[in-house]
Parts: C-alpha cells; structure tokens; sequence
C-alpha cells in the first residue's frame, strides 16, 4: 500500500490521507492523475520525506507528501 | 529627501531634553535606513563594549525609507540596540501601524539615550513631543497600557509599549505595538525598560513625500500584482498564515521537537495552520498596507479573541514542549503579548527547562513551590511558565534570563539550543544545511530571518537546493543575508520576498525617493550593513568562535524520521563563507573588503 498525505489547499474537497493499492509501476504521476491534481500545483513531492521524481517508480509502503506552493516563517 | 522624513528625534531621558536633528543625508544613501542606517548610528555613537542596561546604551527605533508609504507591507519599523541577551548587535522588526505612523508624524528615527530617572512615556504628535509621567502604568500588562493610551490621546494613536517583562529586564523582553505585534527578539524591550521608558504614542498628520507620485503608483500597482499572483503570498499566507509551514517542515524531518531531541512528530497536524484555520481562528489580520494579510486572530476556550501564533511559536511551545494543544500554545503566545515577551525564546526557554528537569539537573523540590509541572507535554505548563517569567518568579525568574544563562547556571550549557545566547527558532539545521549555516553567522545570534535559506532548500524559492548538500551554501547564504538586510532597511516586510526579487526592491526605492540604486549598488548597500554589523559585534567582544552551532546539532545525527542520520556540517561550510566574505580565515573582515564597501 501507498500512503499518501494532502496539505494546504490541496485538501480543500479531498481527504487529507489517500491510500493506494500499490502496483508495480505506480507512480506520482499516476497518483496526481487518479487525484486530480493538477502538476502546476504541486511544489513538493516527497517520498518518505526525500523530494523525488513524479515519473520514478514507487515501492510498497511508501508514505508520500504532497504541498502546494509554500512559504511561511 | 523625498521617503525619508529627513527628521530624527534625539530624547535624552537623564537630562529630559527632546532635539530634532536632520537626518545624516550621507549615512543614509550608504545605510538605505531602517536597520541599516540605525545600525550605522548605533555603531558611531555607543561603545561595543557597553553594558547593555547601563544608560550608555541607546535604543534606537526607526522607520525605513518606504515606511508609511503606498508600497506593499510598508508599515515596518525596527529596534536597533545592544542586546542584553546575546551582547550582538540587535535588531528587531515588527510590523503593524506604529511605524508608519511614526513616520507620519515626521521623523525616521528616534534616539532613546540615558535612563529616565523615573518611569515615562513619551508622546509624540507631529512637533509636539514631551516625555510624560508614567507611574499610572508602570506594571501594567501591555493591552491595558495601550488601552489607556489610546484613551487619552485617541483611537488613531499608535502605541508602542514595553510589558512588565521589559520592566523586570526579563532578558527575553520584546518592544510591542498595536497590542499584539512584536518587535520580538534578542531582548530589546528590556533595554527599553532598563530606561525606565514603559510607551511611545504617535499620532501623525504629515504625509510622506515622495520623487514621483504617478511613478510610485505604476510601480507599487504592477507589484502589488506579483504579490497578489504568486501561490505562497497570494494565496498559502493569506489562508493559512505562517503556520502553514508546521506540516512541511514536519514532512521534511526538521521539526525540533522536545528541545531538538527529536526532529519529527506524527501529531504535528494537530498544531498545523491547516487545523488552525478549521478550528480557532476567527479572521486575518494584515498589517498597514499590506496584501498578504498573514496575521491570524483567534478565540480561545474562555471566549477571549486575541491575536494568534504565528508558526514559530506554535512550534516553540507546540513540538518543542510537545504540546500539541492549539488552545494552550495560543494562551501562551496570548501571555507573551501581554507580559511584552519573545514568544521563539520564552517557548524555548520552557523546553530547555523541561530538558533539565528530565535528565534531573533541575528537581522536584526546587519547583515544588511554583505549583507547575516541567514535564514535556504538559499544557498547563507552558502557559503557566510564561506568565512567571514575565513576572520573574520562582524559577521563571531564573528562566527570564534566557536558555543558555539557565542551562549554564546548572551546569549543563550545552543543553540550551541557541547561538550566541540566543534561542533557535523552528528548522532542525541537521537537515537544512544552508539553513544551519545562517544560524551559525547571524548577526544577532540564532535567528531565522537573517538569511531564511528554508525557501530555497525546501521550498525552492527562488529555485531549489538539495537541502543535505553544503555545495555552493556559502554563496546563498551571502546573498540571501545580504537582500535581507536591504528589504529590512528599506522597511517592508520580508514575507514580500517569497514573490519579489532585488529588482523589485529597487524599482520601489528608485520610485519613492527618486534615487538611481541598480541591483547591484542597493545589494551592495545590504552588505555593507551586514560588515558593519559584523564589525560592532567583533568590537563587543563577540569573537568568531562563536559561529557555531548547539554541539548537539554537530555531533548527535537526527535520530528518527524523514531526515535520520544527519548532523550540521559547519565546519565543511563556515570557511568558505569566511572567503565568500571577503572575511580572513579567522572570521575578520579584510582591509580590502572593508574598502571595497567604503566602511
Ligand atoms: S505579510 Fe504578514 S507580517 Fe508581513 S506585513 Fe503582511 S500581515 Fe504583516
């Protein structure tokens, strides 16, 4: 399985955590797909709190973090 | 001068006499103004070496060039002294509506000298400017005193105030404003309070000229545009406020939790801007004129509407003390306004005294008489700590000296997370590697908004850096220090910075005062405020040795989570930075880069 935890407003008409079926193959492109999240919104993709690639393959298990564009401080 | 109200106000409170000075033309085209130029004044006029409470101190509050003006989030003014807490040069910068009033009422700067013999206010409208008796409020918490100001000299008066934190030189003492606004770090309200200074109230008629009124219109329209479009400043603050950050930085693995011993939680999103904003939060706030609206205001369990945290007190008091309570974290930050504290070195404070207590430096009986708890996650505690430190009782008064001078008095100073005395703010340096090196050279001690590297090694503005990697760190961290130190001389708010670029800075400060600053001259000016800064803190006795981060965070790897395994590695960055400087080896500006930025 695939965890994956929504945040700022990219929670607005969503859950804030997904799991996914993992499949060999899956990966964060699919996962904004199946979401409805459009590429243009996302600033960080994290796999396991590393950034990482939309197009590389997911292994089972994998807690993903997905932000929109953020600053704060 | 066109920005520049080209007046100072020079009150010396031993002798009661008030001046008014031109502003010093030539400093100011060298020093922008802001923190620049009071750094400049401050640095020609008290000796480094000066006690900070002693009268010889001066404190300083001064507006920017673009304070009070039309262009975006232009209502900062700062507090420039020496710092009680750290012996650094400090500067703190608040937002809200006194600077610009200030400003409105004539003058860029005043000049705080000597100590008052007794408790006094100083009220200023236009050129009317007296000190006045302040015994009435002497004591009191920092909303009363600005009620009662307000009550005499009207709702459109400003009030800047100290609490009985300043009062009590609580070495963590913050200069408020506008009630809940805080000029926050490094100590200064208790500089003020060490000079029997309790409020200033201004009240301002004179507007602010400026070079091209249609110019300053075009430029302020078509940037106030760029805020408004970009997602961080147009639409991720104005949502959700700073506390937006909570589940990032949490995410990346570099959320300090319980005193840095930890760097991730799982119950961050209790705590997050997310829950905030679906729970307690009432409206936003913005400060004058400003776009970006990221203040929050809350209410809390007893029906109280108050100001709101922000993200680094929400971590201060929330992960730091695992406290994962929004209601006890906004009560605290409710205290520290009230009592005029540092909400980052209070919270902070608390976690260091909660770590003593768990490894047994500090003991049941010594707290026994408190009535409080000093266990990690006790929510009571943290509010109740925070009032007692304004109060300087029991062991809060030992705490009101701040975590290092704590953590030294038993005999453990390693256990006090700060740099130059001064507490860390919210990002676990392990993992942010530029980060940890800002930390590490900041002028005033630790401290996060001297070069707030986290926008480019997490959210990759203005473009992306692997955060572990120390590869070109050194150069960033020059630059961002450096455009920090113009964007806070100019006096506009440094959130401006996730949407505007320096071109943009000097497109406004060319607009306003009609001068010809190129990027390169104005970034210059922004080093030359960082050397000479730089150079005060070397004549305090402040040696460079003390670049250098908590020995927990160089040597103890993050134990768990998204960023296990890592340590700060300064002394891979730090000489580099030294030479990217222009600084010799051992930290000291060289004659050639003191004369290539004419200091
Ligand atoms: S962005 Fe926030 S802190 Fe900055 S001026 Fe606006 S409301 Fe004030």
């Amino acid at each position: 399985m695939i965890k994956v935890k929504l945040f700022a407003t990219l929670r607005e008409g969503r859950e804030n955590e997904i799991d996914f079926e993992f499949f060999p193959g899956i990966n964060g492109r699919f996962i904004l797909e199946k979401l409805a999240i459009p590429e243009k919104q996302v600033a960080i993709f994290l796999v396991n709190g590393r950034d990482y690639s939309l197009d590389e393959p997911l292994s089972d298990g994998d807690v993903i973090a997905i932000f929109p564009p953020v600053g704060g401080g | 001068m066109y920005g520049y109200a080209g007046k100072i106000l020079r009150i010396n409170l031993t002798n009661q006499t008030i001046k008014v000075e031109d502003l010093n033309a030539e400093w100011a085209k060298k020093y922008i103004g802001g923190r620049g130029l009071a750094s400049k004044y401050l640095y020609e006029e008290i000796n480094p070496k000066v006690e900070p409470f002693s009268p010889e101190n001066k404190l300083i509050i001064t507006t920017g060039p673009l304070t009070g003006t039309s262009v975006p989030t232009g209502g900062r003014y700062m507090v420039v002294t020496k710092s009680p807490l750290t012996g650094a040069i400090a500067c703190s910068n608040s937002g809200g509506f006194f600077g610009a009033e200030l400003k409105a009422a004539g003058y860029d700067m005043i000049i705080l000298e000597g100590k008052a013999p007794k408790p006094v206010y100083i009220a200023i409208e236009d050129d009317k400017v007296e000190i006045k008796d302040a015994t009435h409020l002497w004591g009191k918490l920092v909303y009363e005193t600005t009620d009662l100001l307000k009550q005499e000299y009207g709702d459109k008066a400003k009030v800047l105030a100290i609490g009985p934190a300043g009062e009590k030189l609580v070495r963590i003492a913050a200069v408020m404003n506008d009630y809940d606004r805080a000029a926050g770090r490094s100590g200064v309200g208790a500089v003020m309070g060490s000079k029997n200074v309790k409020a200033i109230v201004a009240k301002g008629s004179k507007g602010v000229s400026v070079a091209d009124e249609q110019k300053v219109k075009d430029v302020v329209a078509s940037k106030i545009k760029i805020i408004r479009e970009n997602p961080v400043t147009g639409e991720g603050l104005p949502a959700y406020g700073t506390a937006i950050l909570v589940n990032i930085i949490n995410e990346h693995g570099i959320f300090p939790v319980a005193n840095f011993q930890k760097a991730y939680t799982p119950e961050a999103d209790k705590i997050s801007g997310e829950t905030m904003a679906k729970t307690i939060l009432t409206k936003k706030h913005a400060c004058f004129r400003c776009p970006i609206a990221c203040g929050r205001v809350v209410r809390l369990k007893d029906g109280k509407e108050v100001g709101g945290p922000e993200y680094e007190t929400v971590w201060s008091y929330g992960a730091n003390c695992e406290v994962y309570d929004l209601n006890a974290i906004s009560e605290a930050n409710y205290w520290c306004n009230q009592y005029g504290l540092d909400t980052i070195s209070t919270g902070a404070t608390i976690a260091a005294a909660m770590e003593l207590y768990q490894k047994g430096y500090i003991k049941d009986d010594e707290i026994a008489k408190d009535g409080l708890s000093l266990k990690f996650g006790d929510p009571e505690a943290i509010v109740g700590w925070t009032i007692k430190i304004g109060k300087r009782e029991g062991l809060g008064d030992k705490m009101a000296e701040g975590s290092y001078r704590l953590c030294e008095a038993y005999g453990a100073p390693d256990l006090s997370m700060s740099v130059k005395k001064q507490e860390l703010p919210a990002y676990d340096p392990r993992g942010v590697q530029g980060h940890g090196l800002v930390y590490a050279t900041a002028n005033r001690g630790g401290c996060h908004v001297r070069g707030y590297l986290i926008s480019a090694e997490i959210s990759g503005i203005p473009q992306k850096l692997d955060r572990f990697s120390t590869e070109g760190k050194a150069e960033w961290a020059k630059i961002f220090q450096d455009l920090t130190a113009v964007i806070d001389s100019l006096g506009m708010c440094l959130f401006t910075s996730f949407a505007l670029g320096l071109k943009d800075y000097v497109d406004l400060m060319n607009a306003v005062c009609g001068t010809d600053y190129t990027e390169e001259t104005l970034l210059a000016a922004g080093e030359r405020i960082y050397n000479l800064e730089r150079l005060f803190n070397l004549k305090a006795g402040i040696d460079p040795s003390q670049d250098t981060l908590p020995k927990r965070l160089l040597e103890e790897p993050i134990p768990e989570g998204p960023s296990k395994g890592v340590v700060h590695k300064l002394s891979d960055l730090l000489p580099k930075y030294y030479e990217v400087r222009g600084w010799d080896e051992k930290g000291y500006p060289k004659e050639e880069t003191l004369k290539r930025l004419e200091i």
